[in-house]
């Protein structure tokens, strides 16, 4: 575990940089996470990181996103390019989902 | 007569009919499954029919042969579970009450979900090998194949037994380089995890297995739709990757019967406590197996581990007692890697595969994450061990509970 500062809030974060702790959220905080991976966040990001942060805990999948009827798969991956499920969680401060295997 | 009704004669259905049957008085208990196949699949051996390793006869047999005498079988498709009346009704209208149920109904593989994978090169360049069908025309495929793009993709997690598409891509390896071709044919190899596995460790290893045997790995591509025109693979980002021949494992989902019942998450699985192994939404409903939606490998050995515990709390809801078993996720998998050799991983919910010795701490025989022949001799010698141990329910020398004993970090 790491210590960081991210907007103005210190904060402990993991090796990969995702909250270790996901009640020390802010919008802020999310606006902050998402610039450092090049996102300027929207009404429709926060949509989504406001989906997955009330289904955190329901083992979320791209699919599961992909259902909620904010976005469609398609769209998701265009609001976060690359690795949406990863980028949303990161922002959302929730932990890294685990893929099961 | 208080009735316990499984649905799903499978490995871990099957399981359980032999262990409760054994334990529950006759004259009190009546035990009943309920299957749509009269035929029970070895589908641990699939992976070898497309390298002639194994033929059709090796890997069924009928599903009766393993149901104990004092269970009663039904051969019938299940329309739906009503868990308010604590009833299950059957196509054709038989309507089956219980007073606790077991819903063992495992996953399937669905090529319809996915555009343009069940088109017009369907088992013609498109194969699966979950399905005995899809196994048996790939080796057709494969025995006349002059080379070229092979590639293996996973469409969607999760999916059952996460280490066959890596055995496919080493046995491929191995049955090309003896057909003396292999300088013909790229094996592509693509996933939609990060690496070649989910836990660092095993990823690293297995990593570098596939980079030794010359298979390259493209990772974090997530699958939209199959191009048949242009024989190319798609994904939500817009990659493109073409291909020759394609083995896909298609997304999977537990049975239409959780759908039609409501009792499913959005792929049907149904959504259930992971320790105990109750559903998470009634009493007497329990899940065991490919079934559940609980976060470990959906695998036959999972299952295994997993009736030891259903087992035990299935007693403690009898006496209305609370459940005191915990399932700790425990799965322990044989990795084939080709050219006589295997690998093996034991891992749970906490702890990822680590590299050391099994059963035996230092002695094993078996090398955890590591590549040897004994391995590859455990896994031959398991499908023995299936038929006549495993699925009557019989005790086998390891514990259900994973050990770090033997593991080093």
């Amino acid at each position: 575990m790491a210590q960081k500062t991210v907007a103005g809030v210190n904060l402990e974060v993991t090796d990969d940089g995702y909250l270790a702790d996901p009640s020390q959220w802010t919008e802020e905080i999310a606006k902050e996470i998402a610039k450092e991976e090049n996102i300027e966040l929207n009404d429709k990001h926060f949509e989504v990181i406001t989906f997955i942060r009330e289904n955190a805990d329901s083992g979320l999948t791209i699919r599961k996103v992909g259902k909620s009827g904010i976005v469609d798969i398609k769209g998701f991956y265009d609001l976060f390019p690359g690795g949406p499920l990863k980028m949303s969680t990161k922002i959302a401060g929730i932990q890294k989902p685990t893929s099961c295997v | 007569m208080k009735k316990i009704l499984i649905l799903g004669a499978g490995t871990g259905g099957t399981i359980m009919a032999n262990k409760l049957r054994k334990s529950l008085d006759r004259e009190e208990w009546d035990i009943t499954i309920v299957d749509k196949h009269k035929t029970h699949y070895y589908q641990p051996g699939f992976l070898f029919i497309p390298f002639g390793i194994y033929n059709k006869q090796d890997v069924i047999k009928p599903k009766a042969d393993f149901i104990p005498a004092g269970v009663k079988i039904i051969y019938n498709d299940i329309d739906r579970i009503v868990p308010e009346e604590n009833k299950v009704l059957l196509e054709g209208g038989k309507v089956l009450n219980y007073d606790f149920l077991i819903v063992a109904t495992g996953t399937k593989v669905d090529p319809t979900e996915t555009p343009g994978l069940k088109d017009e090169l369907w088992q013609k360049e498109i194969f699966d090998f979950y399905t005995v069908e899809g196994a048996v025309a790939l080796r057709e495929f494969f025995e006349t194949w002059q080379g070229g793009r092979l590639v293996m993709n996973i469409a969607e997690l999760p999916f059952k037994c996460p280490v066959a598409p890596l055995e496919f891509v080493f046995l491929a390896d191995e049955y090309f380089t003896k057909a003396g071709i292999r300088d013909k044919v790229d094996i592509i190899y693509v996933t939609p995890l990060p690496g070649a596995f989910t836990k660092p460790k095993s990823t690293k290893m297995l990593g570098e297995l596939l980079n030794e045997k010359n298979i390259t790995v493209i990772p974090d591509f997530y699958l939209e739709s199959v191009d048949n025109k242009e024989k190319k693979i798609k994904s939500y980002d817009g990659q493109e990757i073409p291909f020759d021949v394609l083995a896909i494992v298609p997304v999977n989902k537990g049975d239409d019967m959780i759908e039609r019942s409501g009792m499913g998450d959005d792929l049907n699985f149904i959504p259930t406590d992971k320790h105990t192994l109750r559903s998470e939404k009634h009493e007497n409903i329990f899940v065991l197996g490919d079934a559940s939606n609980i976060p470990t490998s959906k695998a036959g050995s999972v299952v295994h581990f997993a009736a030891d515990v259903l087992f035990d709390n299935i007693q403690c809801a009898i006496k209305g007692r609370e459940l005191r078993a915990k399932f700790d996720g425990h799965a322990n998998c044989y990795i084939e890697t080709g050219f006589g050799k295997g690998s093996l991983i034991d891992f749970n919910y906490e702890t990822e595969p680590l590299p050391g010795t099994y059963p035996l701490p230092g002695i094993g025989p078996f090398g955890l994450l590591q590549n040897t022949k004994m391995n590859h001799y455990g896994k031959i010698i398991f499908r023995w061990i299936y038929w006549h141990i495993l699925l009557k329910g019989k005790e086998l020398p390891i514990e259900n509970e994973m050990t770090m004993a033997g593991k080093k970090r």
